[in-house]
């Protein structure tokens, strides 16, 4: 076998050995010219890119590596086109009409692959180890739960991949991060990366790539992996991975992407030497106990400012003085009280859905929760799959009966409520528990809305008693 | 489309001294319903201007301003390229703060906006000098890795592929990494998943 790549037994870490693999050369800038194995497009970074392309009269390089879906701007209820929205039919042509031209395979919303597009490149064995893949959307991070360097970029960028199927970039250092022991009922992925960040704060990541390792990681499935993945943009690097290890392998098996027989084989003896090896060194190194996170929420404007469900808002004077002005805006924005605690904070709408939280996984997490219980009078309640395959599964298992007998709405696959660029969005000043990814100002919609991110399970706790709860407490009423 | 040399940028200064703004701050996420990237300059901070009549970016004093100075981890959160597209169309040439995001700064090299870092006691004082004065004139040099104002000289970090690629007029990174072609085909014959993971 064609192996040119260091060996598990050797000290390399697995970003440097794919790093290297994928490296065209160096620019004059001192940048690193880098090959890219997959290219995921969608409607909102993708129009001027395609236009940079049209003025300089340059074609796709590689149409076969680039796969277009639409998700941000999509209505999960009435999708009848024309859209509404003047302006979303209008992006919504527009990608249409960019990838007959460009020859890029869309799927549309006739097409029953479609969904958001970090959800749709995993489900369809696009997302591979060993692979550089990226997305004009910070989230693209989600896919290093496979062992690929995924990285989000902006829509210049996207227009250099489609043009050269590589990109310019300076190479991140790599922190590895371990997370010991095993978490504790009612704790999810989601606390983890919520958690990593509060110790390691939002821009603690900011110049380096971050490698989750540890029994945390290695007990997780792969739907786990991703979302912890997905948020390590939210803690400033610039992209976050798992190695591959049996799991990576056994999902991957018979995707429609990934190939069959004795290739397979060959595929994954590669994948699994990739994985940094026992000697691989790295720039930083940070150790977390995995069996002191509690379920977590966010109760300010960025997601590293988040407590344990047990614990109260902090005070101002809690934080070192420069960072008092922002810890005062957020409570400020918030309306929320230092000292009190966060369990018991009311909420006005709950949503379950977004690139984080979408999957099979979470939604049956939700739905152990919502089942045989009822949304709280005066909460609007959403549940939104990450894609139409979800959708499908989830039907098949009956979940969308449990959540609208519980009183959730079940929508169409899309990016709805977390950043509210469809018709699905926040009123006013209301107060979401979320499973999505950021609870920045006005993110959800409304200038003035307030987000509280937290697992799917936590969501469907508040969204059931019309506050913020703590899960394991209608998990211990329930048996 | 040729690139321009850019080794400062001179002008007056808008202040907004605060940590963690995100992209969806400066560019809220309605506004990207858009295939083009005109008509963004004026809803730069649209949601915060709505809210706080005093933003900088509600001030007459500061119009015509061509150096945003902020804080720490500038815009953090999504990739949206939309945001230093709006600052630049408002009339922003060059940004001075505490440290950026990466995506966001990548995209701005990529703009030829310069951004560029300070130490946080500097940014104070250069913050203090423009509100005293918004009429006082910032420079930007790239080429000395400095930002001056009045009698005030701070020494200003970029980093140096960016610094590089600005002062040689070589951001438009598209003909570079066009003119690889050969390396690219070259590179990608020796990936294994693009040959059958070393199958016959």
């Amino acid at each position: 076998m064609n192996q040119p790549t260091a060996s598990s037994s050797g000290s390399r870490n697995l970003f440097d050995t794919v790093w290297d693999q994928h490296t065209v050369g160096e620019l004059p800038s001192g940048q690193t010219q880098l090959f890219i194995g997959q290219h995921l497009v969608h409607e909102v970074t993708s129009p001027q890119a395609f236009e940079m392309l049209r003025d300089r009269g340059l074609g796709v390089m590689c149409p076969d590596r680039t796969l277009a879906t639409v998700d941000h701007i999509i209505p999960t209820d009435d999708q009848a086109r024309p859209f509404a929205d003047g302006l979303a039919e209008e992006m919504m042509s527009a990608i249409e009409r960019n990838c007959v031209e460009f020859g890029i395979e869309l799927l549309g919303l006739d097409d029953p692959r479609q969904g958001i597009v970090h959800v749709v490149g995993p489900e369809l064995g696009l997302t591979q180890p060993g692979i550089t893949l990226v997305c004009g959307d910070s989230h693209t991070s989600t896919h290093g739960a496979f062992g690929a360097i995924a990285l989000g970029i902006g829509t210049s960028q996207v227009a250099q991949v489609l043009a050269t199927q590589t990109l310019a970039m300076n190479r991140p250092q790599v922190r590895r991060i371990e997370v010991t022991g095993s978490l504790s009922d009612g704790v999810f992925a989601k606390d983890v990366i919520l958690a990593i960040i509060r110790q390691l704060g939002v821009q603690g990541g900011v110049g380096f790539a971050y490698e989750y390792t540890g029994n945390v990681f290695d007990e997780m499935n792969m739907e786990e992996r991703m979302t912890v993945c997905n948020m390590s943009i939210e803690g400033g690097a610039r992209c976050g991975y798992v190695n591959p290890d049996a799991k990576t392998v056994e999902f991957l098996r018979g995707l429609p992407a990934v190939p069959e027989g004795e290739e397979f084989q060959r595929a994954a003896e590669w994948w699994l030497s990739l994985a940094s090896g026992p000697q691989a060194t790295f720039d930083d190194d940070v150790t977390i106990d995995g069996t002191a996170i509690e379920p977590t929420v966010t109760w300010g404007i960025n997601p590293g400012q988040s407590v344990g469900v047990g614990e109260s808002i902090p005070a101002v004077g809690d934080y070192e003085v420069e960072e008092q002005a922002g810890v005062a805006e957020a409570l400020e924005f918030m309306g929320l009280e230092s000292g009190n605690p966060i369990r018991g904070q009311a909420i006005d709408v709950a949503f379950i859905g977004s690139c984080t939280n979408s999957r099979l996984s979470d939604l049956r997490e939700a739905a152990a929760v919502a089942s045989g219980r009822r949304v709280s009078d005066g909460v609007r309640a959403l549940v939104v799959p990450g894609s139409q395959q979800v959708a499908e599964q989830a039907e098949a298992e009956g979940l969308d009966r449990i959540f609208s007998e519980a009183g959730f709405q079940w929508r169409a696959a899309g990016c709805s409520m977390c950043l509210a660029m469809n018709p699905d969005k926040l009123q006013g000043r209301e107060m979401c528990a979320s499973s999505s990814n950021r609870n920045f100002k006005g993110r959800q919609g409304s200038p003035t809305g307030r987000t509280l991110l937290m697992s799917p399970a936590m969501v469907a706790a508040a969204a059931i008693q019309g506050h913020v709860t703590d899960v394991r407490d209608l998990a211990e009423a329930a048996s | 489309m040729s690139d321009s040399q850019i080794t400062n940028v001179r002008g007056t200064a808008i202040p907004l001294l605060l940590d963690d703004i995100d992209t969806d701050r400066i560019i809220p996420a309605r506004f990207l319903r858009c295939v083009t990237f005109d008509g963004l300059g004026e809803h730069a901070f649209e949601d915060d201007r709505q809210q706080d009549t005093g933003h900088p970016f509600n001030q007459e004093r500061f119009a015509g301003a061509a150096v945003l100075v902020t804080g720490r981890n500038f815009g953090c959160g999504s990739s949206r390229e939309h945001a230093p597209q709006a600052l630049m169309r408002w009339g922003v040439r060059a940004i001075v703060a505490e440290s950026y995001a990466e995506i966001f700064f990548g995209n701005c090299t990529a703009l030829g906006v310069p951004a560029v870092t300070l130490e946080r006691d500097r940014l104070e004082e250069l913050t203090a000098s423009v509100e005293a004065d918004p009429s006082i004139e910032i420079t930007v040099d790239l080429e000395a890795g400095s930002v001056g104002w009045g009698e005030q000289t701070a020494t200003a970090e970029l980093a140096e592929s960016a610094r590089t690629a600005l002062i040689s007029g070589e951001w438009d990174f598209l003909s570079q990494l066009l003119a690889n072609s050969e390396a690219i085909r070259e590179t990608a014959a020796t990936i294994p998943y693009l040959s059958g993971f070393g199958g016959a």
